[in-house]
């Protein structure tokens, strides 16, 4: 049964290898087939969690550490959901606007299902290196993806993400370097007698990690990358590629931390950093997908405040907010993507009258705003109560207070773009739509967006695997 | 002090490619200086887990053979990805300073 595990990781790799070698016309049959067929193996592999508490497989039964061990638990099931959720959507989106025939649907689709082969492979890693791999590999497709839109400010802001990666990625393997040197094992588990790891090695490996996961001020690299990607790949980056690193963080942070040190409160420091900074950029941002590319080095900060609130409440608040910003950003940055698409800009001034000249886009944007601004019942409400919740508890004012202004500035940056849409006193004007987006696209972000609602009317199944997958390290 | 001596050579190799990586105007230099802090990184890789002279151990072997080919891909791929900025931009540098509107 535990092949259902493997089968998360080679279905979409057999999908890419299909892509590659058929003629392009089958390009994107054949990718909408392989992004279907592999959640399939997602849910025999959530009984099994939802049973088991946590799924393992060595690859061709070679031993650990020269073989390949992957693992999954609660957390890696609930965002390998997203990313298959997310990835569907994109690819509806893509779909519409590919012409199979066109030079670009070639290097397009084997780059896409690589994505998302990428990410399940790296979220399910059980170790640190196979980690490293998974992580290179996500840092070189989603280069890949971004320069495919091919004009000079996309190539820039690829060859900066190349170039950070790089480095990041560098830190990160001087660590894990040091991590084997000192304990003999690159197992993605708490060290044997659970002595916490030298310092030098958490900090190295954690540094490349906030590279990866653009925490302030490590995030040069993310707006403009998100901004000039085409609108399929910044949703996918925004929800769940550029999160496994968070996630890598969370994990090697739980499992690895000392216990005496300052440095969860440099960590939560940053992220709060991150908040307010991100959030008072995507304020002032004039490009709708530079808004929410900044609102995403926002919400990376706020996703950090788990760290020094370690509990299992905070956990499952912090994962369950992962998936639902997931859906909210994939939704916002296809919506924006219709935008730019249909009225040739996305200039926030130009989006006056938006509701009536296409209201599903608008009503996708409202819908994924107060999900990010976490206004009960959406499920943006859910996560950050969880984490209020222990903050109140452990006397933590820095991070309550974080916390709350979170939602007031992601409201604050939200509402600017809604007043523009719906209130704008040129409301009357031009109500033509130069290039009407397939209604597929537009239905696609806006599910998303309602995933995003529903998923805090029913949070209960999500909660419970999230509870299973509280790491050892968390007391 | 042999091993010291090799631990000097990779921090110094190391800092070479910091500096290269931060100063450097031309991506040319920027990817040679991060393929010289690969190199340091690996050295040290290899450092951390055998004792000079003692018996050594595969893991990391495998482990740096695998963080080459990484590095040699990704390190064709910048190159083209800077051959095609460069065919479209006229430049092979990074601007210092993004302006917000293109």
């Amino acid at each position: 049964m535990t092949n259902a595990l493997a089968g998360v990781v080679f279905v979409p790799m057999a999908a890419l290898f299909a892509v590659i070698l058929l003629p392009s016309r089958y390009s994107r049959a054949v990718a909408i087939a392989g992004l279907l067929l592999w959640p399939i193996f997602l849910i025999p592999l959530t009984a099994m969690v939802r049973a088991e508490g946590a799924v393992t497989l060595a690859l061709g039964n070679w031993p650990v550490p020269l073989g390949i061990g992957w693992r999954v638990d609660g957390l890696t099931v609930v965002t390998l959901w997203l990313n298959a959720a997310v990835a569907l959507a994109g690819t509806v989106r893509a779909a519409g606007f590919f012409d199979p025939e066109r030079h670009g649907a070639r290097t397009y689709w084997p780059l896409w299902l690589l994505l998302v082969t990428a990410t399940n492979a790296a979220l399910v890693s059980a170790d640190l290196f196979n980690l490293y791999v998974g992580l290179e590999l996500i840092t070189l497709v989603s280069v890949a993806l971004i320069a495919t839109a091919d004009n000079v400010p996309a190539l820039r802001a690829a060859m900066r993400y190349l170039l950070l990666g790089m480095l990041g990625s560098l830190f990160y393997l001087l660590g894990v370097g040091m991590v084997y040197g000192q304990t003999g094992s690159l197992a993605l588990a708490v060290p044997a007698g659970g002595a916490a790891l030298d310092s030098t090695a958490l900090v190295l490996m954690l540094t490349g990690l906030m590279v990866k996961a653009a925490v302030f001020p490590l995030h040069v690299w993310l707006p403009d990358s998100y901004g000039q990607a085409p609108g399929p790949v910044g949703a996918l980056l925004a929800a769940v590629a550029g999160k496994v690193a968070l996630v890598a963080l969370w994990r090697i942070w739980f499992l690895f931390a000392p216990d005496d040190t300052a440095l969860p409160w440099l960590i939560g420091a940053l992220g709060s950093a991150a908040v307010v900074y991100g959030s008072l950029a995507a304020m002032v941002q004039t490009r709708l997908k530079r808004v929410v590319a900044y609102s995403s080095v926002a919400q990376v900060g706020f996703l950090l405040m788990v760290v020094p609130l370690a509990s299992p409440a905070a956990f499952q608040g912090a994962g369950f907010h992962l998936l639902v910003h997931g859906f909210a950003k994939a939704a916002m940055f296809l919506a924006a993507a219709n935008i730019l698409i249909a009225l040739g800009t996305d200039a926030v001034g130009r989006l006056s009258g938006l509701d009536k000249r296409m209201p599903l886009e608008a009503f996708t944007l409202a819908l994924a705003g107060v999900t990010l601004v976490g206004l009960p019942p959406t499920g943006g409400f859910i996560g950050k109560w969880k984490l209020l919740e222990v903050a109140w508890q452990q006397a933590g004012w820095a991070w309550l207070i974080t916390i709350l202004l979170s939602g007031l500035l992601s409201a604050a940056y939200v509402f600017r773009i809604l007043a523009m849409t719906c209130f704008h006193p040129r409301h009357s004007g031009s109500r033509a739509v130069p290039r009407k987006p397939p209604l597929a696209a537009s239905l696609a972000a806006l599910l998303l967006a309602l995933c995003g609602v529903v998923i805090g009317m029913f949070p209960g199944p999500v909660l419970r695997l999230l509870a299973l997958a509280a790491p050892g390290g968390v007391s | 002090m042999t091993a010291e001596l090799y631990v000097f050579a990779a921090a110094a190799v190391f800092g070479i490619g910091v500096h290269g990586l931060l100063i450097a105007r031309h991506l040319m230099r920027k990817l040679l200086a991060v393929n010289l802090m690969l190199s340091a990184v690996f050295l040290l890789l290899l450092l951390f887990s055998t004792p000079i002279g003692g018996k050594p151990d595969p893991i990391p072997q495998a482990l740096v053979l695998t963080g080459i080919v990484i590095a040699v891909s990704s390190t064709a791929f910048a190159l083209a990805l800077m051959v095609r900025l460069f065919r479209l931009s006229g430049r092979a540098t990074l601007p210092r300073f993004e302006p917000d509107d293109d």
